[in-house]
């Protein structure tokens, strides 16, 4: 006989549907236990290939077999998703999520951005809440680990992968510290206070102070590689100590920019360095996409959703900027920095780039794989493979459109997380004033 | 006139100034008579009148003769003038002459700091600092002899003064520009009164944007007429006063573009009041809505310089419209000729003043009559100022203000030699009177020795030394000295020969050194001159073709205006709103702008057919809640501003509107910001691409209001904040305020119609009698019941609820009041009052039976409304045909356009949408969107747009690198930033060239 859910998850059920709901009854799930079974899915494998009526079977938190016709074996806990699609579950690849909770206005709920223009050394990892009400939003929409970063003036400071499934920050560390963030100047001349097209230029030379900055950052990567060959220092420095790994190669140069000099002076920083660079932002990729794929250099494509950069380019640039990457053989992942449905709408982000020149599965891949890949943690997770963890989500229909996008089931590394979140439980305590069914 | 002008002379300078009787004198009196004859001139009198061979006399600083063959008195000084010109002196009808720098004090507002409610100008002044009618030129104007000299070098003899500060400047003055006494210099002390949109150096806070300084000069037009009717207790205003006594006289606008200039004459209209519109350098993109305002203008030649475009990177920032301005700025002045609009130029406000004459000669080049050009020099601007008796032209009465020209004034060599002000000399290029050119034997003494060579001056002074090797030599000639100088021979180890000397009748004579540094003699004597070629510099020539004109003026807009189409789409899937449903394989027929058939198997003869077998129809998206398309958004200086009106600062070349079409939708709601409790008058717009600031007006559609609740109107953001409230209490008491002042003020009006109008006070009137309605930017319930409560207490309804993120606490509640809700689909979390929104919010909503709408408030997601309302459907449950409704109907509902638009239905505006798939699918893209019967954006069209603005920058961009070439002066690449408008609830920042302006303050 086959349990179709285990006891816990029944308990669990159950606990939500009798008590008082509040946010802080949604807790972390423990460990798998026994063999869970995905049956008769349509499983997207994450790159490229899709399975149909397909069985995913894993145990001890990673995939331990899946194919089509494959018989989930006696006592395993069974979720059939006939008629449902199986994705790997989605990782949003650049975030402040846990650092930024309230907006605007409530300065004291925000840890995201220290001062000073070098902050290499700090690290977003010790200050990841999981506790945030906004966590659990993600999840209910398929999304199981997040790249964390903080954000800063020029040298930022060191990312890390959570899993969104977490007591406390060092329980959800997926890959600590695998990440170094800068961010670099503007090299567009801008005006001050230009209104309605009356803008007129103040500055002669904006490239001036531009490469001051770039200049500062090239000193202080070189000076950190003059230091790290010597053992022993009569006083440490953080700061150094702090880029080591990316040197070593366990850390990637993750660099902000959206221009197309930015992004040339972040080839420059890993030519020069032996730095392995990823482009955060990346809005005018298209325009040096052959360079970018010749370079090696991938690309986490901040917003989807967003205007042209300028009024003379084509409407949907934004939209169809994934398809031109694709095209040049750029890797690329897809992100939603869009802070005001925090980055709930990441799987519409990549359900535009399908509607303007991706195909779906590739778009998905750019949720999944390709992030895996970005953030260094594709022996892991990114793909329904055996082996790898059961990072999973199942969706009644197509995720990324918003007629088929509704998650059913997540499990990060096996375990059958909640979906519960505060705007389901509001959603239920108003129903209830209202008598809605 | 029988002034006698009392002369002195002043040291060795010999400096004759005029004076006054009135005017005691130092010294021993030296009268004299001024009295001069030019003779054997070409003269033109005036545009029309050309005199050739003919004589000007002038004493005493005035005309008194002017023609061919008149006597000439015995005591005039005679300057012979033949072979040159003789023009009247300009006039500038638009300057700062003579107005000190430091009679405007430092500052400007500062959203940062706390804001400033009263003025702190001293004195029985308007409340606001902004209107300084009482201020006049003539009070504080000085001669200034740089400034003076720089215009008299540009041909000008006369200009307008004002100071140029504030929305009413107060009265400016004509002046000379002479550096005589200040009192001889002011022809006229209030010519002319002048106003503008900007308010200066006022540090006030009021009026912080576009929109708050027309209803401030509407308000002081209206207060200015009620203080005539001395009402007590208002005491003495002396702004109101000089206001009053301004409007006997000339009324010059201040506006810096083709818009501004129908916002001037809007005002103007509604007041009764015809402005001279100092307008700017784009009317030609808009010439027919330029001559319709019937205004004389003053118009500029600052035609922008050329872009260093060389780099892509930087190229690529610049946008279409920039580079066309570029190309086409020049033919402005030609346009408003062609259009017969009466216009004066003027000289002021130029980069760089050296040039003017320049540019006038491209403009010339650009089609503008040499006739009309000089008209508008000196007639115009003297007519336009009332001073033509005084100035403008040649003729025996007015001022001696003429100068004289080596060629006719805008030929492309000319210079002008002398320009002479109230009859007195003022050079120029003196050296021009000379004509140094000919042959000369030049003569060395060198201890004895004296050595000939024979030189050959050319006009423009490059000359050379003839013999076995024709040598190149160095020739300057300045005030009439002379310096000469040249190698002895070509080639390496010349010795240089160095003269200098100065000008002797004909010839040169002087001093010089040799190679070897002994002292010589030299002497250069005119032989024969030389025989004149014609000018081989030609004329500037214009490069065609030109840019086109287009509408609007932006890569995306067309050369024609599209019009009404009969159009029938067949075997589409229709949502048509209506009881009928979704109906598959049916027809929709457009004809007249209207639906005229929606059914199966239509036909009509004169339709384009469109198949639309496997597409979906909807009717157009309606935005709720938008700011784009507007040149301000918020007035957040007061917390009551319902006197600004958003609608007064319309900008229908926004390419958002083009970018908003391409995601379906047809009109939008423009909003007041959310800076102040009680926000401006909102303006429904429809999405006609190309349409003026007026035709992009939805017709006939109840007036609304913006009113706003919560974090934004209390300052959460900022540290420093003094402005009441800061507090929800607080803001409900400034509701409750507001409209006790309304109650009060519609019974004043009623018991006395003399009763001070009221703009603010007048518009709650409004609200309060249901003839405009409210959308009340609201997020939590408190603030959201309280609103009802106040609205129920003076008698009118919340209408719409937008925002609205905690509306499913209160549901109910609104249900009873009978609001309609507008609300964001998932926003959340962005900021306090925010924490529990939830994305079940419309679902709820909906099904407790409120008519529910989603809008954007954001100018990218607005391209995507369709998605957010399939979002409905994912977190609610909502069906699909409710949830499209939810940005189609169901704001039409809330905007009482219902009858109109919104679902498709014979009869209805024809502003429909083809999708590619099902409407709420993210793979939906629109194909067409039809406003009015009219395809405004064709997925087909914008493919070809979009090639032809790649076409067309290359262009540009390889004509501004050819003007770099030629080595034309030149200017960084400058981005053409686009500036995006928030309600003050949010930013985001995605785009580069994109500066968002959360003017929440």
């Amino acid at each position: 006989m086959q349990r179709k859910y285990s006891p816990l998850f029944i308990l669990s059920l159950a606990l939500f549907s009798i008590t008082a709901r509040a946010q802080e009854t949604i807790y972390p799930v423990a460990k798998q236990q026994g063999i869970t079974a995905i049956t008769h899915a349509t499983v997207h494998i994450g790159n490229g290939t899709v399975l149909n009526d397909a069985t995913v079977l894993f145990e001890n938190g990673k995939i331990t077999n899946l194919g089509v016709g494959l018989a989930a074996p006696a006592g395993a806990t069974v979720v059939d998703a006939s008629g449902k699609q199986v994705y790997p579950g989605l990782i949003l690849p650049s975030t402040n999520l846990g650092l930024v909770e309230v907006g605007a206005g409530v300065r004291g709920t925000n840890d995201y951005r220290e001062i000073g223009e070098n902050n290499a050394n700090i690290r977003a990892l010790v200050s990841y809440n999981t506790d945030s009400k906004i966590i659990n939003n993600l999840r209910a929409n398929g999304v199981l680990l997040a790249h964390v970063a903080p954000s800063g003036e020029l040298i930022e400071g060191q990312s890390s992968v959570v899993q969104l499934d977490a007591w406390n920050f060092e329980d959800a560390a997926y890959k600590a510290d695998n990440g170094q963030y800068i961010s670099l100047p503007s090299f567009i001349l801008r005006a001050r206070g230009g209104r309605g097209g009356m803008a007129r230029p103040t500055e002669d030379n904006p490239l001036k102070g531009a490469m001051d900055r770039v200049e500062k950052i090239k000193t202080f990567f070189t000076e950190a590689k003059a230091y790290l060959t010597e053992k022993n220092h009569v006083a440490n420095n953080l700061r150094f100590e702090a880029v080591r790994g990316l040197f070593s190669g366990k850390q990637k140069l993750f660099v902000r920019a959206n221009e197309v000099k930015q992004m040339l002076v972040a080839i420059d920083l890993g030519k020069t360095f032996g730095f392995k660079v990823v482009i955060v932002g990346g809005s005018e990729a298209f325009q040096i996409a052959n360079i970018l794929a010749d370079n090696n250099i991938p690309v986490i494509i901040s917003n989807q959703h967003a205007l042209p950069s300028t009024e003379d380019d084509d409407v949907d640039q934004p939209y169809k900027l994934p398809a031109q990457l694709s095209k040049a053989g750029v890797l690329f992942a897809l992100n939603d920095e869009n802070d005001k449905a925090k980055h709930m709408n990441i799987s519409f982000n990549a359900g535009t780039a399908a509607a303007y020149g991706l195909s779906r599965e590739e778009a998905l891949t750019a949720l999944t794989l390709n992030t895996a890949k970005i953030l260094g943690i594709d022996d892991k997770t990114g793909s329904i493979e055996i082996g790898k963890d059961a990072n999973i989500i199942i969706s009644n229909g197509d995720i990324l459109d918003m007629r088929g996008n509704a998650v059913t089931n997540a499990f990060i590394q096996g375990r059958a997380i909640s979906l519960d979140n505060k705007q389901k439980q509001l959603n239920e305590r108003y129903k209830a004033k209202y008598k809605i069914k | 006139m029988k002034r006698i002008f009392l002369l002195i002379t002043l040291l060795s300078a010999g400096v004759i100034t005029k004076a006054q009787e009135s005017f005691p004198i130092n010294g021993v009196r030296d009268i004299r008579s001024g009295l001069y004859a030019f003779t054997n001139a070409t003269i033109l009198q005036n545009e029309k009148t050309k005199l050739e061979n003919a004589t000007l006399i002038i004493k005493q600083g005035k005309i008194i003769a002017v023609g061919v063959g008149i006597a000439i008195p015995n005591d005039a000084v005679v300057v012979d003038c033949s072979k040159k010109f003789i023009y009247p002196s300009f006039v500038d009808a638009f300057t700062d002459y003579g107005i000190a720098p430091n009679n405007r004090p430092a500052g400007g507002f500062n959203y940062g700091a706390p804001a400033q409610f009263t003025s702190n100008k001293e004195g029985a002044y308007n409340w606001n600092q902004a209107v300084k009618a009482e201020l006049n030129a003539a009070d504080v104007f000085s001669n200034d002899e740089a400034s003076a000299k720089a215009l008299r070098a540009n041909g000008f003899g006369a200009v307008f003064t004002h100071i140029k500060d504030g929305i009413a400047r107060g009265t400016g003055a004509v002046v000379s520009l002479g550096d005589e006494s200040d009192n001889i210099s002011l022809l006229k002390t209030k010519a002319a009164a002048v106003y503008s949109f900007s308010k200066g150096t006022s540090t006030q806070s009021y009026p912080s944007s576009l929109m708050g300084s027309i209803a401030l000069l509407r308000q002081t037009y209206l207060d200015a007429k009620w203080y005539q009717t001395k009402p007590a207790g208002e005491g003495t205003n002396l702004s109101l006063e000089a206001f009053n006594s301004n409007q006997n006289m000339p009324q010059i606008f201040a506006a810096d573009d083709k818009w501004s200039t129908l916002r001037a004459d809007r005002i103007g209209d509604e007041f009764g009041v015809q402005y001279i519109i100092r307008g700017g350098d784009n009317g030609y993109q808009r010439i027919d809505e330029m001559a319709k305002t019937k205004a004389s203008y003053i118009l500029g030649v600052d035609f922008p310089t050329a872009m260093d475009v060389e780099d892509p990177n930087d190229a690529r920032f610049v946008s279409l419209a920039d580079m066309k301005h570029w190309e086409l700025a020049a033919t402005n002045l030609a346009a408003y000729e062609k259009a017969n609009i009466p216009f004066s130029i003027t000289s002021s406000e130029m980069k760089d003043a050296k040039s003017f004459l320049i540019n006038i000669k491209k403009a010339i080049a650009f089609g503008l009559t040499e006739t009309k050009a000089l008209e508008a020099l000196t007639k115009t601007p003297a007519t336009q100022l009332g001073v033509y008796d005084q100035v403008g032209s040649i003729e025996v009465g007015k001022w001696a203000n003429f100068f004289i020209s080596t060629e006719p004034v805008f030929a492309s060599n000319a210079k002008i030699i002398e320009n002479w002000v109230q009859g007195k000399k003022y050079e120029v290029n003196v050296d021009e009177w000379n004509n140094h050119s000919g042959k000369y034997k030049l003569t060395i003494n060198n201890t004895g020795v004296n050595t000939e060579y024979i030189i050959e001056v050319k006009k423009d002074l490059t000359t050379s030394v003839i013999g076995v090797d024709t040598l190149t030599a160095k020739l300057a000639i300045a005030e009439n000295i002379v310096k000469l100088s040249f190698p002895t021979k070509k080639g390496k180890g010349a010795e240089q020969i160095r003269l200098g000397g100065a000008v002797i009748g004909t010839g040169w004579s002087g001093i010089g050194t040799d190679a070897t540094g002994n002292k010589t003699t030299w002497t250069a004597v005119l032989t024969a001159p030389v025989v004149v070629t014609a000018d081989a510099k030609k004329a500037d020539e214009v490069v065609k073709p030109l840019a086109k004109v287009t509408f609007p003026f932006t890569g995306f807009g067309n050369e024609v205006i599209p019009t009404q189409e009969t159009i029938l789409i067949k075997n589409a899937t229709i949502w048509t709103n209506e009881k009928e449903g979704v109906l598959q394989n049916s027809d929709v027929l457009i004809k007249g702008g209207k639906i005229a058939k929606v059914g199966k198997g239509l036909n009509d003869a004169t339709a384009t057919v469109v198949d639309g077998t496997g597409k979906h129809i909807s009717a157009g998206i309606i935005d709720e809640h938008s700011h784009i398309g507007a040149l301000s958004i918020n007035e957040g200086a007061q917390s009551v501003t319902s006197e600004v009106r958003i609608g007064d600062n319309m900008n229908p070349e926004d390419i958002n509107i083009y970018r908003q079409l391409s995601g379906g939708v047809t009109s939008s709601h423009i909003l007041h910001g959310s800076a102040n409790t009680i926000g401006g008058q909102t303006q429904l717009m429809k999405l006609r691409w190309g349409a003026t600031d007026e035709g992009i007006k939805f017709a006939g559609a109840d007036p609304f209001i913006k009113f706003a609740l919560g974090e934004n109107v209390k300052r959460t953001t900022s540290s420093n904040n003094n402005r009441f409230p800061d507090t929800r209490m607080g803001v409900e008491e400034v509701l409750n305020d507001a409209f006790d002042r309304a109650v009060e003020y519609q019974a004043a009006m009623k018991a006395n119609p003399n009763t001070r109008r009221d703009l603010e006070l007048e518009t709650l009137v409004e609200i309060m009698n249901k003839k405009r309605f409210i959308t009340c930017h609201s997020y939590v319930q408190t603030e959201i019941t309280y609103a009802m409560r106040i609205g129920e207490k003076y008698g009118f309804p919340f209408n719409t609820f937008t925002h609205i993120l905690e509306g499913y606490k209160v549901a109910d509640k609104m249900k009873a009041h009978g609001a309609n809700v507008s609300t964001f689909s998932d926003w959340y979390m962005y900021k306090a009052e925010v924490q529990d929104a939830i994305a079940y919010n419309a679902s709820i909503m909906h099904k407790v039976g409120l008519n529910v709408c989603i809008n954007s408030d954001d100018a990218e997601m607005a391209r995507r409304l369709n998605q957010e309302a399939a979002k409905v459907v994912k977190y609610g449950g909502v069906s699909e045909e409710d949830a499209l409704k939810m940005v189609t109907l169901n704001p039409a509902k809330a905007l009482h356009i219902e009858n109109k638009v919104g679902s498709i239905k014979a009869g209805k505006d024809a502003d429909i949408v083809l999708w590619s798939d099902n409407p709420l699918s993210i793979y939906a893209v629109a194909e067409k969107t039809i406003v009015d019967g009219v395809v405004y954006f064709d997925r087909t069209k914008d493919a070809a747009a979009r090639k032809t603005i790649t076409a067309e920058r290359a262009r540009l961009i390889q004509k501004m690198l050819g003007d770099k070439k030629n080595g034309a002066p030149m200017r960084p690449a400058t981005p053409s930033l686009q500036t995006i408008l928030t309600c003050g609830d949010h930013t985001h920042e995605d785009e580069m060239v994109t500066i968002y302006e959360n003017s929440k303050d």
